[in-house]
Formats: C-alpha cells, sequence, structure tokens
C-alpha cells in the first residue's frame, strides 16, 4: 500500500494550525530550553552537592557563569586559526536546532523539517564535530586527546544509537519523532512492552554517551587521564566557553525532554490551544528537572569506566538494541 | 545527427585530438592545451549525457570487418546519468592537472594516456552490446594503467602498484568477460536487450551474475578485490587518483546496475543477500583502515572503499526486497544507491585533488607532518572541509541526503502493510543499520582526523610551515567541487527526480520534489528539505551574531603567542596529537581485526632504569585480507613457478622430448 498521494501529501498547507502554531510552539520551546538548560545543570550540581555533603553553588551557578564568560574577552593561540570561535557558535546553534525539533512542548510539526529522528542525529553530529575541531584547533596535547577519546566514543555510540531509533520506529511505522510520541500517547501498552523498554534503556546509555555523563564520561574532571569533554574546552575563554558550555548543557536538556516524552508521553501539546501550550512546558519542565535530578542522584552511585571499558558497555546496549528490533519483528 | 549521436562523434573527436596534442605539443604550454581539451571532453560527455538522460535517442553505429554484430554506441537514460558524472569528474581533474602536472605527470606519454582514459571511460555507459562495452573498459584500464606508470623512474613503489593494479584490473576483466560469457552462449547475441531475455531462475543466470558481481565489485573496490586501492591510489598523481577515484570506481557501480536493474532485474533473494554482504564488510572494513591511515592518499582510498561499499549495500536491499516485494522500499534503496554514487563522485574527487593541492604545495602527504594549513592555504582548506561534510555524511550535504535516504528505505523495508515480509529480512534490515551506522560513526572520525589534523592548529613540520596556496586553476575545480558538493545537498529533490528517471522505464522510484528543492519519498511516507533546515538554522544563527558582534565591539578577542596548555611553558608543535595517536584509541578498540604490528623501543639513561633518554615507537597496521588471503595465493603461485624451473633446464633434448610427448597426447586425443 502506498500510502499519501505523491507529493500532495507534504504540501504545506498555509493555515494557522499548519503554520503558525508550530511556529509559536517552537519558538516557546526555544525560549524556554535556553532558560530551563543552565537551571538544569544547576539543579544536577546542587543535588549532587547535596548528596555528598557539600553546601553546593546553588542552582542558578551556571546562569552566572554564562553571564559572566559572556562579558570577558576570548583569549586564542596565536598558531589557531578561524575554527576557535566557530566551532561554539555552530554547536550552540546546532543544539538550539535540537530544541527546535525536537517534540518537548508538543508535537505539533514545522512544515517541510518534521522531527525525523535521523535528521535530528545528524545536526547534534555537527555539533559534535565541531567540538572536537575545537579541542584539535588549540594545538596542544589535551585538546587531541580529548578530542581523539569523543570522536570514538561517538563513533561507537552512533550504532546504538540508529538501531534504537529505528526499534522506536516501528509501533509507529515512521521515524519521525512527533508520530512516536504521538503513538505511545494513543496506546500507552507500547511504552512497557519489553521490546520498548530494551530500545528506551539501549537510547539512554546512548544519550549519557553523547552528552558525556558518568559512567562513560565524568562532567566535573580535570584529571588528564579521565577528561573526555573538559579536555576539548581547555583552550577555549570568555564568550567561546560560553558557548561551548550552554551548547552542551542545551543538548543534554533537550535529549533529556526527549527521553521523558517516550518514557511519560503524557502532557504534550498535541493540539493547539493556549492552556495545552503552558502545560505542555510546565510538563517537559517538570519531566526534564526530574530526570536530571534522578540523573544526578544515579551518579554519585557510579564511578567513570574506564576509556577502554566504554565499548564494552556500548556494545552491551548496541545488543540491547539489536534484539529490541528483531524481537518486533519475530515475535510480533 | 540528433544530440546525442553527434555528442558521441564530438566526444570522439575531442579525445583523438587530445591524444594528438598531448603527443605533438611542446612542454611549455602541453599540459595547457592537452588539459583544456580533456576538460572540453568532460563538457561534451556531460552535455551528451544530459541529452541522454532528458531521453533523447541517438546511436552510433560502427560496422566491423569481424563477422560480429557491429558495435553500438546509444546512451540509454542510466547510460546518460553515468556519462554526466564521469564527465564532470574528467572535467575538472583535466583542470587541475594543467596546475598540478610536473615533470613526468606533464610528459607527452603521461597526457596521451589521460586523454585516451577519459574518452573510453566516458564512452562505457554508451555501449550497448558486450563487444564495446568490454573494448571501451579495456580502453579506460589501459588508459589508467599508463598514466599511473607515469612516476615509475623516481619511485621504485610505482612499479609494484602498477603491477597489482594490473592483475587486479584483468582478474575484474576476466571475471566480467565470463559473466558476459555465459550469458552470450545462453542467448546468442551480443546486444544488452539480448542478453536481458535470459532467464532469471536458470542457472546461467545465476552464474553469470556472480561472475559479474565479483568482476564490477572488482572495479568498485569492494573487498576482498580491494587490494589495489590503497597501493595504487596513493602512488598515482593526485589529479589521476582523483578520476579513478572519484569516476572510474562509478564504472564498477554502472555495471552493477547494468546487471541488477537493466539484465537481469528479478533476481532471486540469495543475490540481494550476496550484494549486501559484499558491500556490508567492504564498508566497514574500509572506513576502519580509513580511520587509521596516517597518509591522507591512503585514507582517502580506503575510504573510497567504504563509499561503494554503501552504495552496494543500497543496491543489495534493493534487489533482497524487490524480490520480497517491498517496492517502494526498493525503489528508495536504489535511488540512495545511486545518490550516493552522485555524491561519492563531488566530495571524493574534491578530497583528492585537495591531498594533490596539499602534495603540491608541502611535498607531504603524512598527516603526522602536516597541520597549520587553514591559514597558509585558505581555499584549499575550505573545500576540503566541506567534502569532508560531505564524507562524513553531514547536514547539509549531498552525502548526508544520500544517507538519510538508505537509512528510511532500510527502516521501512522489513514491512509492508504491517507485516513482516520474511525473515531474513526482519533480519538483514537491522543489521544493515547497524553497519551504516558504524561506518557513518567512524567516518566521522576519519574526517575530523583528516582535516582537523591537516589545517587545524600547528604546523608539524618546516614543510608544512612555509606551504603557500595553490594558483589559480587548481582552485578552480577545487571549489566547483565542493560546490557541487553542497549544491546536491540543497537541492536533492531534482537530483532524486533525474535519478528516478534514469533508472525507468521498469522500475518508476515515488520520489517528488517538496518546499525548497527538498525530496519526498511517498511511497513510504518521508520528507527532507535541506533548504528549510538552512533557513532555520539562519534564523536561529541571528541572535547568536548579534551577542558575539556586541561583545566583540567592547571585549575584542585577545591572541596570544601560547596557547594556555594546561600551564606548560615549553609547548612545541611536535606535542600536539598526530593522526596516528587520534587513531590510536580505535585502534585498541579494533585490535582483532587490524592487527596492528607495534614496537616499542626504550633507551635508558646509562645507568638508571628508570630515567628514560628516548622513546621509538612504531606501529604498522597492514592489511589483513592482503596478508591472510593474497599472500598465500602469490606464494603458492611462487612455489609453483619455482618448482616448473625445474622442468626447464635448457637442453636442447629435453625440450624435443616434450614435444614429441605432446604430439602424442594431440594424436590420441583427436582419434578418440
Amino acid at each position: 500500500m502506498r500510502v499519501g498521494t505523491g507529493a500532495a501529501a507534504h504540501a504545506v498547507e498555509l493555515t494557522w494550525a499548519g503554520i503558525g502554531a508550530p511556529i509559536l510552539m517552537a519558538v516557546l520551546q526555544l525560549a524556554l530550553f535556553v532558560f530551563l538548560a543552565p537551571l538544569l545543570i544547576g539543579v544536577i550540581r546542587q543535588v549532587r552537592a547535596r548528596l555528598e555533603g557539600r553546601a553546593g553553588a546553588g542552582i542558578w551557578q551556571p546562569w552566572r557563569d554564562v553571564r559572566k564568560l559572556l562579558a570577558k574577552e576570548p583569549v586564542h593561540a596565536a598558531d589557531s586559526s578561524w575554527m576557535l570561535s566557530v566551532g561554539p557558535i555552530v554547536l550552540l546553534v546546532s543544539s538550539l536546532l535540537l530544541c527546535v525539533l525536537l517534540p518537548l512542548v508538543g508535537t505539533l510539526a514545522l512544515p517541510l523539517i518534521p522531527s525525523d529522528l535521523f535528521v535530528i542525529v545528524s545536526v547534534m553530529l555537527i555539533g559534535v564535530v565541531a567540538l572536537a575541531l575545537v579541542g584539535l584547533d588549540g594545538g596542544t596535547a589535551f585538546g587531541g586527546m580529548g578530542s581523539s577519546r569523543h570522536m570514538t566514543v561517538a563513533a561507537l555510540v552512533e550504532p546504538t544509537l540508529l538501531l534504537s531509533i529505528y526499534a522506536l520506529s516501528i509501533p509507529a511505522g515512521s521515524s519521525t519523532l512527533s508520530l512516536i510520541v504521538q503513538t505511545r500517547l494513543q496506546t500507552p501498552a507500547v511504552i512497557i512492552s519489553p521490546v520498548s523498554l530494551l530500545a528506551m534503556v539501549a537510547l539512554a546509555i546512548a544519550i549519557m554517551a553523547e552528552t558525556s555523563r558518568l559512567p562513560i564520561d565524568n562532567p566535573s574532571t580535570h584529571l588528564e587521564l579521565t577528561m573526555l569533554h573538559e579536555a576539548m574546552v581547555l583552550e577555549s575563554s570568555g564568550r567561546d566557553l560560553a558557548w561551548l558550555e550552554l551548547g552542551s548543557w542545551l543538548k543534554l536538556a533537550a535529549l533529556l525532554g526527549l527521553l521523558g516524552n517516550l518514557i511519560v508521553p503524557w502532557g504534550v501539546l498535541t493540539d493547539f490551544t493556549v492552556p495545552g501550550l503552558l502545560l505542555g512546558a510546565v510538563a517537559v519542565a517538570a519531566k526534564v528537572l526530574a530526570l536530571g535530578t534522578a540523573l544526578s542522584v544515579g551518579e554519585v552511585f557510579l564511578a567513570k569506566a574506564r576509556l577502554f571499558s566504554v565499548p564494552e558497555l556500548l556494545a552491551g546496549s548496541f545488543a540491547l538494541a539489536l534484539l529490541a528490533v528483531t524481537a518486533s519483528y519475530l515475535v510480533a | 545527427m540528433n544530440a546525442v549521436q553527434s555528442g558521441l562523434v564530438v566526444q570522439a573527436l575531442l579525445a583523438l585530438a587530445a591524444v594528438a596534442t598531448g603527443l605533438l605539443s611542446p612542454v611549455s604550454w602541453r599540459s595547457r592545451a592537452t588539459g583544456a581539451l580533456c576538460a572540453l571532453l568532460g563538457v561534451a560527455g556531460i552535455v551528451t549525457g544530459a541529452a541522454a538522460l532528458g531521453g533523447a535517442n541517438g546511436a552510433l553505429t560502427i560496422p566491423l570487418a569481424l563477422p560480429i554484430d557491429p558495435l553500438v554506441l546509444s546512451p540509454d537514460r542510466l547510460g546518460g546519468l553515468f556519462m554526466i558524472v564521469v564527465s564532470a569528474v574528467g572535467a575538472l581533474v583535466s583542470l587541475f592537472g594543467i596546475g598540478s602536472a610536473r615533470g613526468a605527470e606533464a610528459s607527452r606519454t603521461s597526457w596521451a594516456a589521460m586523454a585516451v582514459f577519459l574518452g573510453g571511460m566516458q564512452l562505457v555507459p554508451a555501449a550497448t552490446d558486450v563487444v564495446s562495452f568490454l573494448l571501451l573498459w579495456e580502453i579506460m584500464t589501459l588508459g589508467s594503467t599508463v598514466l599511473l606508470l607515469a612516476d615509475h623512474a623516481s619511485r621504485s613503489t610505482v612499479y609494484s602498484a602498477a603491477i597489482w593494479y594490473s592483475a587486479m584490473s584483468q582478474l575484474s576483466f576476466f571475471f566480467v568477460l565470463a559473466g558476459f560469457g555465459v550469458l552470450v552462449a545462453a542467448t546468442g547475441g551480443t546486444g544488452f536487450q539480448t542478453l536481458a531475455t535470459v532467464p532469471a531462475d536458470s542457472w546461467p543466470a545465476n552464474l553469470a551474475f556472480v561472475l559479474l558481481l565479483l568482476g564490477f565489485g572488482g572495479k568498485a573496490e569492494l573487498v576482498p578485490l580491494h587490494v589495489w586501492v590503497p597501493r595504487v591510489l596513493p602512488e598515482a598523481p593526485s589529479h589521476v587518483a582523483a578520476a579513478m577515484s572519484g569516476a572510474m570506481v562509478k564504472i564498477g557501480v554502472y555495471g552493477a546496475l547494468l546487471v541488477c536493474v537493466r539484465l537481469l532485474p528479478s533476481g532471486p533473494p540469495w543475490w540481494g543477500v550476496l550484494i549486501l554482504v559484499l558491500g556490508g564488510v567492504s564498508a566497514v572494513y574500509g572506513i576502519l583502515q580509513a580511520s587509521v591511515a596516517s597518509d591522507l592518499k591512503v585514507l582517502l582510498a580506503y575510504s573510497t572503499t567504504e563509499n561503494m561499499g554503501l552504495v552496494f549495500l543500497g543496491l543489495g536491499a534493493s534487489v533482497l526486497l524487490r524480490s520480497y516485494n517491498a517496492t517502494a522500499a526498493a525503489d528508495a534503496a536504489l535511488v540512495a544507491a545511486l545518490l550516493l554514487m552522485v555524491s561519492h563522485a563531488a566530495f571524493k574527487t574534491t578530497l583528492f585533488l585537495g591531498a594533490g593541492a596539499v602534495a603540491h604545495a608541502t611535498g607531504e602527504l603524512n598527516l603526522d607532518r602536516l597541520g597549520g594549513l587553514g591559514k597558509r592555504m585558505p581555499w584549499t582548506a575550505g573545500t576540503f572541509g566541506l567534502a569532508s561534510l560531505g564524507a562524513a555524511s553531514l547536514p547539509i550535504t549531498s552525502g548526508f541526503v544520500a544517507e538519510w535516504m538508505l537509512l528510511q528505505a532500510l527502516i521501512h523495508g522489513a514491512r509492508l502493510d504491517g507485516e513482516v515480509v520474511s525473515v531474513a529480512a526482519s533480519i538483514a534490515m537491522p543489521l544493515a543499520v547497524a553497519v551504516l551506522a558504524l561506518t557513518a560513526g567512524l567516518a566521522l572520525l576519519t574526517f575530523v582526523k583528516a582535516y582537523g589534523i591537516a589545517f587545524l592548529a600547528r604546523p608539524r613540520s618546516r614543510k608544512a610551515s612555509i606551504a603557500r596556496e595553490v594558483p589559480w586553476v587548481m582552485r578552480v575545480p577545487l571549489v566547483l567541487g565542493a560546490l557541487a558538493v553542497v549544491g546536491l545537498g540543497l537541492m536533492p529533490g531534482p537530483l532524486a527526480a533525474a535519478i528516478a528517471a534514469a533508472v525507468g522505464p521498469v522500475i518508476v522510484p515515488d520520489v517528488h520534489t517538496v518546499g525548497l528543492a527538498g525530496v519526498s519519498l511517498s511511497g513510504i511516507d518521508a520528507v527532507l528539505d535541506p533548504g528549510t533546515l538552512v533557513i532555520l538554522a539562519g534564523l536561529v544563527l541571528v541572535p547568536i551574531l548579534v551577542i558575539v558582534a556586541l561583545g566583540a565591539r567592547r571585549h575584542p578577542t585577545r591572541v596570544d603567542p601560547l596557547p594556555w596548555a594546561g600551564g606548560g611553558s615549553r609547548l612545541r608543535p611536535r606535542m600536539q596529537y598526530t593522526a596516528t595517536s587520534y587513531a590510536e584509541p580505535l585502534v585498541r578498540v579494533f585490535d582483532d581485526v587490524l592487527r596492528p604490528s607495534r614496537d616499542v623501543e626504550v633507551t635508558h639513561v646509562g645507568e638508571s632504569r628508570y630515567l628514560v633518554e628516548k622513546v621509538h615507537v612504531e606501529q604498522t597496521v597492514s592489511d589483513v585480507i592482503e596478508t591472510r588471503l593474497y599472500r598465500p595465493v602469490l606464494n603458492a603461485a611462487q612455489r609453483f613457478g619455482l618448482a616448473a624451473r625445474r622442468a626447464q633446464d635448457g637442453s636442447i633434448h629435453r625440450y624435443l622430448g616434450y614435444s614429441f610427448a605432446a604430439l602424442l597426447v594431440v594424436l590420441i586425443a583427436v582419434s578418440l
């Protein structure tokens, strides 16, 4: 059977529901996450500090850090190229695009750019590449080391990531995220099916690796043996560092929002109403902060895995994802 | 005489004119004149191909004195598409060659061979019968072999590369010849239309399929027939390597499509599985080798194996799914394979030409000794960077669109109307997605390494620190290539529509243009519009740029002679990460496949075991397939040769005895 009727199926409808509402939702999503991402990091750090018996710097500290960094001059090494200042902006744009494209507040799709997971992963990878190039451009051993490890992990995560997307796409019959979330909302049985659980575990591990969290990377380390993300940003300062940090935080917040909406799809906006929009925003913020707290609590009990045992972890999550896909064909 | 017919004649005449100019013109203007004629030859090919792709029919018939059918050159739509791709690459490399060919690379023989190579290659897709196909195929191979030998006087490695190349080319040719032979024997004609009448489930069809797949796969650098690639492409002059990797391997793909789309369009599922496995193994093995390579050209050569592997992966998925009647997904996979082929031509040509520009400026291709070229060669760096994005299949390049479409085809392939099409497909599709994903991830690392180590940070050698940008005639093809990479990525809709028309008329993929030249696969309900994505990114970028501009006025960027480097003050360029160290974690992770040999030598200071004076580390990653598969065969052949020497001791009596014995055998055989 052929779904749709040719080009007409994807024609742009010049109506409020076709264009206006999705754009309004996307703008709200963007603003919400730019506000929420530093707050999320603040919450994660504060929860961790309290659990470890420290006072902590308060949940607004990341916001103060960004403001401080934006008001400072960047320092570049003499031999570096334009990459040191362009790379951070590319990373930030890629993370902001994630916030626009992912169904966070609601599942209204922008015309012509459905929230296709493969496209979203590629947009995210642009940021990954930009960060790796920034690490190399400093011209130091640290930056290169971080960049090399970061790219190795990114390369090995990719199969898990795409296969878990594949597994999630099977019930919806499409890799479009808004459709996947809607399917889960309409038939909640899908969420607790074994196949979906396997895929969610695999996706969660992949997201931990992509966002440089424990046990793959330790976000608070500055010891050269253990650094991945931090080693790459060592040479950056001022504005450049602010963009890099904000970009990484946004990525974490957006991906946690995605996980939240996949696990608990309730609250997302499916048909445009103003109260629905506000409810969606509150719901996704609550989900992101709750997941952030859970992440922080989990990380207290975790140590960073040795770099060369990371591939084993990723191979395990890959096996889960493969199992999820084949099981959904063969068992069903 | 219509457009196609006159285009073919013009191409043949231009090729002959270029050969003549190459042979006769003096060295002072040989490169310029012959290069310009070769570029014109490419333009003629593009025009002819475009006419053929547009549906114009025209045939050039060459009667022979031999008692076989006359040779007929008449490109169909598919042939037209390949003629455009191959000719465009030919035109770019010819322009580049004007500037880059020096010394032996600009000799009479080299330029004449270049014209022969390009002319033969452009006309292969026009062949409509076995004889002209094989004839043009061999002309192409002959031209490229001579070109490869250009530098034989200055480097001894060129000889061994040329021998490997000739041997592997002839092996491919043998398989192709045998495959066509089987079909000709089964159908009794040499025209492709006659060959297509063979029933798909008969044994000649199956045998011919395997032989032709091996032959064309060898030309397309598939594992295990890829062993010539990492030897030949680094030894060939840069523009020739670009033509081989950007265009010649596409003729292998054309051959495979000729088999799967035109001659034997309805094969059993195992054909698809075979192509899928060949493609998948090639993709992963190619990119693994590329990711650990330190020589820029070796890296690009192995990456070609990877890309062609992905093309065959798409083709295999298409054949497999078609055999299960999942037509929409099969069509999407086929279009994706062709999109990948077109985009590979654009980005790999640019990358090889970029490597050529680097070699031209520094005389160095070892990434471990490059660095900091971005500031010194901004044009090369920019174009190489864009092409790298294409090779890593990142938005908004053509490579991205192709890979996206392949993924969409794969995830929609195993189910049809909610039913699982077959157990084989439901296992093959997830594995194919995994292969594609791993390949994409490793490609990302490979090209971050290639670009980051060569063009960013500080120069690692004196040669790299005094590099200068290449002349205009070399920059123009680089820029055109990079524009093609981005342009094809921004408007995949028209390109996919052209490809859909090319694979017709039996197969009619359901692709449409939507939005700003985006592409929509209505059969599997997927849509992608890179143009809109770019606009969205631009909108998001505006506020950031405003903040940066405001901040830059108040706090301009300060340049410090030393990077911070964890507080170290005596930081030397040698302390930077190199290409080898960049890939080290990966070598460890894939230890079992790559089998690196590592040699660490520590020299201690005097008596102390704890103070180290110097450490010498040497690591080589060899091609496992070459050492495990080819070496034993070569050694056996050598042993046989040595043993056979004993039978030839130069004694005239013994040779007379052999002749007598041979005569007896013949007489007995005849009398039986």
